[in-house]
């Protein structure tokens, strides 16, 4: 039983293969349809489905097959030209195949379902241009050969053939050798000839290897890489030679092993690629326009789990192209533009990442199109979209809800995509940025990690905890030296920067970035340049140690809200250190964000009371239109409660949220204004987060986001209250949450 | 319902514990722990078991119980779940115990606190109460 599970399983993977091969060998046809090889190779695919399915006793897909293996062959006799309906039909049998191979995967049985409609289709087809009767079944490939150069007579290969078919497992040429027919050279010539025509044989120096395996080494690769860095570490202590050669022996070993099983993992990124000349064929029929895919640089080789994380956005990356990207034929002429749209898919490695950019020439995106669909969705107001950069806006593609199409298809345009793209593309450590010119078209530019389980790193020590540094975005490090360290390092109302080349570079320390305590590291400054997305930033460390190799492991569910980690590690000496997450890590120091270069500090305001710098804030009013606002950062949610939702829990109003219990707090009830609208059927809520618990805070409304620099006025007795400032030219108050949240459990702060 | 199942024991700030024997991976003394910044406070750090990183409860903050005693290393209860092997950071270890499925209670209505969301209920052994911990709900951090 286990004997045939392989058998069967060996007839998947390579019947699989065989039309993934039939499919692009189809598309690339219709483009050169007097392409001889091309036709071969797919007459060569099918046959191969057909007759492996005929042995092992699939009958519904021996039929299927069959029909298909009709067209072909006459086909490739030259008797039916190739044309779209036929494509079609054939692409249409390939899905049939493919439904089939999936069912015997899962249950071992072809189904239930009948493909009769499939294969009438195919025989109509043959029956287009029936002029001549169906001259043979069997493709008498090696038999034609030996008819035509040794004059073998016919009935003797059909004999043979008839044998054959009966069941006899020998080779044809084996079978006439042995009935005499011809003699043994003969066949051989005959198979050469056959083989040259063919084109190379497959290579038999492949082997099929389950990818569980892979993984499996792979992590064990991992595991001796930490060995040998244990050894290694040991062996500075060590002065015996042949130990210290011996682990020197190992060293070598193991980065080429580890090398060897990477490599394993690699895989060209046209083994993806290869699907989507009949995604975009499917497609630019589906909608009436012609489109041409071009390809480059589909040898770029990434990591297999790379190539599986990036297979979807891909696709809809195309969808999005051919649905509302280019425009039809008839539109695109008027334009001045070829009738046939391009899609561009450019995959090239750069700086130890992977680039792959998608683009079309078609019209582009409309960027007050996507503002206006962002408001009109909610998702930031008209002033808001007015101050909006080309880029910010255009970043807007990403937000869920903000769809470019004109109009909702079946395909896209629903506006659920572009998010979970950047989403899967940002779960890999990758970036998406995207470059439009109207009527010119768009480009989608990705950048990915090469792979994801091995990484050089710089180690570097803060609040004596190591940290792992990933190379990748390491640009330089600086090292200032005693009193150099208190003179370059500068600040700028308490932001400290430091004039690398001119530029002045902000500064982040790591240690308060993390909470971790002061330490004494001596005199001096380490400071590791950073790039985060386009930002560049100096992150101060207490010492600069090595750089490794080190194998990355992922964090739990537990800690994966913290956002500074992308990972941990186990060091040479066995102790686990986590791994940086350098955007993560410019973003909770605010190196990372929009405005940075557009807010201008208020100046000529008093000096004494600054809290926050260019923080954007959110802007709401409680009872009776007063003003509050708490900075945006904390805000995890806007929600809107019907009233009736509201439950006590003792004194507290609370509401079921997400599976769990949330606290609300009446702003209002709290600082003793008088809520006028007790009635409301709704409550806005500001959803924020308190020590991991969702906190609910009731507004009356929700005004606006703002980002400027706040000044605050003065401290109000208040303890509720961090102070007042002036936002959007009104005076604002700005809550002091941490109070707010402290007086929560206990009921006595509502006296 | 009748019938016995087994529990692996284990001590907490005077507590008797017990987690059902086919969720733990194993048990091993204490570990060196790397502390997260920023973390949880429940989480105790990273420990490295084999090369595999695993990231460790403390159960004492857990269940809101006083802090261990300084000089008191705590040892590690290692429990499957969905996500992979965590530690769960006990005080003591004790036996393997096989109780009755008749001794079980649910626990009383007057256990309020952290205590209920993690305890399932007690067996109740001849001489003390054997505390069933519900490990999915330890594992969820705060």
């Amino acid at each position: 039983m286990g004997e045939m599970d392989d058998i069967i399983k060996e007839f998947l993977v390579e019947s699989s293969d065989n039309l993934d091969q039939l499919e692009v060998g189809l598309v690339e046809l219709e483009k050169d349809p007097s392409s001889h090889d091309l036709l071969g190779s797919i007459f060569r695919a099918i046959h191969t489905v057909k007759g492996n399915s005929g042995t092992l006793g699939f009958p519904k897909l021996e039929a299927i097959a069959h029909g298909g293996e009709n067209l072909l062959s006459k086909m490739r006799d030259g008797m039916l030209p190739l044309n779209t309906e036929i494509t079609s039909g054939l692409l249409r049998m390939v899905d049939a195949i493919r439904q089939i191979l999936h069912l015997i995967e899962a249950s071992g049985t072809e189904g239930d379902a009948e493909y009769q409609e499939v294969i009438r289709m195919l025989a109509e087809l043959l029956e287009q241009e029936a002029s001549r009767p169906n001259q043979t079944e069997e493709p008498k490939l090696l038999g034609q050969i030996l008819a035509e150069r040794l004059r073998v007579p016919s009935d003797a290969i059909d004999a043979a053939l008839t044998k054959q078919r009966e069941g006899d497992l020998r080779r044809i040429g084996e079978i006439l050798v042995d009935q005499g027919a011809v003699p043994p050279g003969a066949v051989l010539d005959a198979l050469k000839a056959q083989a040259a025509e063919s084109g190379p044989p497959v290579a038999a120096s492949n082997i099929r290897v389950d990818v569980s395996l892979l993984d499996k080494l792979m992590n064990l690769v991992g595991e001796l890489v930490l060995a040998r860095n244990q050894i290694l570490q040991f062996t500075t202590s060590q002065k015996d030679a042949t130990f210290v050669g011996t682990a020197q022996r190992l060293n070598l070993i193991t980065t080429e092993l580890q090398e060897g099983v990477m490599k394993t993992r690699m895989q060209p990124i046209g083994n993806v690629w290869s699907k989507f000349p009949r995604v975009v064929r499917d497609l630019a029929v589906q909608f009436g326009k012609q489109v041409r895919i071009e390809m480059e640089g589909s040898e770029t080789e990434l990591d297999k789990t790379i190539i599986e994380a990036i297979k979807d956005p891909l696709t809809h990356i195309i969808r999005n192209s051919i649905d509302h990207g280019l425009e039809m034929p008839a539109a695109r002429v008027q334009a001045g533009k070829p009738a046939e749209g391009t899609v561009s898919l450019r995959a090239f490695h750069e700086g130890g990442q992977v680039n792959i950019e998608i683009s079309d020439d078609g019209c582009g995106i409309d960027v007050e199109r996507v503002k206006q669909k962002a408001v009109e969705r909610g998702q930031l107001t008209r002033e808001q979209a007015a101050r909006l950069s080309e880029r910010e806006a255009l970043d807007l593609i990403f937000l869920p809800g903000v769809s470019t199409a004109q109009q909702v298809t079946n395909i896209s345009g629903r506006g659920v995509g572009m998010d979970v793209v950047k989403t899967n593309i940002e779960k890999i450590g990758g970036a998406v940025d995207v470059h439009t010119m109207p009527k010119q078209g768009t480009t989608l530019k990705i950048k990915i990690p090469l792979t994801l389980a091995i990484i050089p790193a710089l180690i570097a020590t803060a609040g004596g905890k190591r940290f792992a540094i990933p190379q990748v975005s390491l640009l330089e490090l600086v090292r200032l030296e005693g009193d150099q360290a208190e003179k370059g390092i500068e600040n700028i109302q308490g932001a400290p920067v430091y004039r690398l080349r001119g530029h002045l570079l902000p500064l982040v320390y790591l240690n308060q970035e993390l909470g971790l305590g002061e330490t004494t590291s001596g005199s001096g400054a380490n400071i590791v340049v950073l790039q985060a997305d386009e930002h560049q930033f100096g992150l101060v460390v207490d010492e600069i140690n090595d750089t490794e190799e080190i194998v990355v492991k992922p964090l739990s569910k537990q800690l994966k809200g913290i956002g500074c980690f992308a990972g941990a590690t186990i060091m040479g000496d066995g102790k686990v250190a986590l791994i940086l997450d350098v955007l993560g890590i410019a973003q909770k120091a605010n190196v990372v964000t929009e405005v940075r270069d557009r807010a201008v500090v208020d100046t000529g305001a008093r000096h004494t009371d600054v809290v926050a710098g260019r923080d954007a804030w959110l802007v709401f009013t409680v009872g009776g239109g007063r003003r509050m606002a708490i900075p945006l950062a904390i805000v995890a949610r806007l929600e809107e409660f019907e009233r009736e939702r509201l439950e006590r829990s003792g004194t507290q109003m609370v509401v079921q949220y997400r599976g769990a219990i949330m606290t609300l707090i009446d702003i209002a009830e709290r600082s003793s204004v008088n809520n006028g609208d007790a009635e409301k059927e709704k409550l806005q809520v500001v959803v924020y987060s308190v020590a991991g618990r969702s906190v609910g805070l009731v507004v009356e409304q929700i005004v606006d986001v703002v980002e400027q620099a706040v000044v605050v006025e003065h401290r109000e007795e208040d303890g509720m209250l961090l102070g007042s400032a002036v936002i959007q030219e009104r005076v604002t108050d700005l809550l002091n949450l941490d109070a707010l949240a402290k007086a929560t459990p206990g009921q006595e702060a509502r006296a | 319902m009748s019938g016995s199942r087994q529990f692996c024991t284990f001590y907490l700030g005077g507590f008797f514990f017990g987690v059902e024997v086919d969720k733990v991976q194993e048990v091993i003394r204490h570990q060196q722990t790397t502390a997260v910044p920023l973390a949880p406070e429940v989480v105790g750090g990273l420990i490295n078991l084999r090369g595999q990183i695993v990231v460790a409860i403390d159960l004492r903050r857990r269940l809101e119980l006083p802090p261990r005693p300084a000089g008191q290393a705590p040892m590690n209860v290692v429990v499957r779940s969905d996500d992979g092997a965590v530690s769960l950071l006990v005080d003591e270890i004790g036996d393997v115990v096989e109780v009755e499925e008749q001794d079980f209670e649910r626990p009383p209505d007057t256990l309020s606190g952290t205590g209920k969301e993690l305890i399932r209920g007690a067996f109740k052994m001849k001489r003390r109460l054997l505390l069933l911990l519900d490990t999915e709900q330890a594992l969820k951090a705060a």
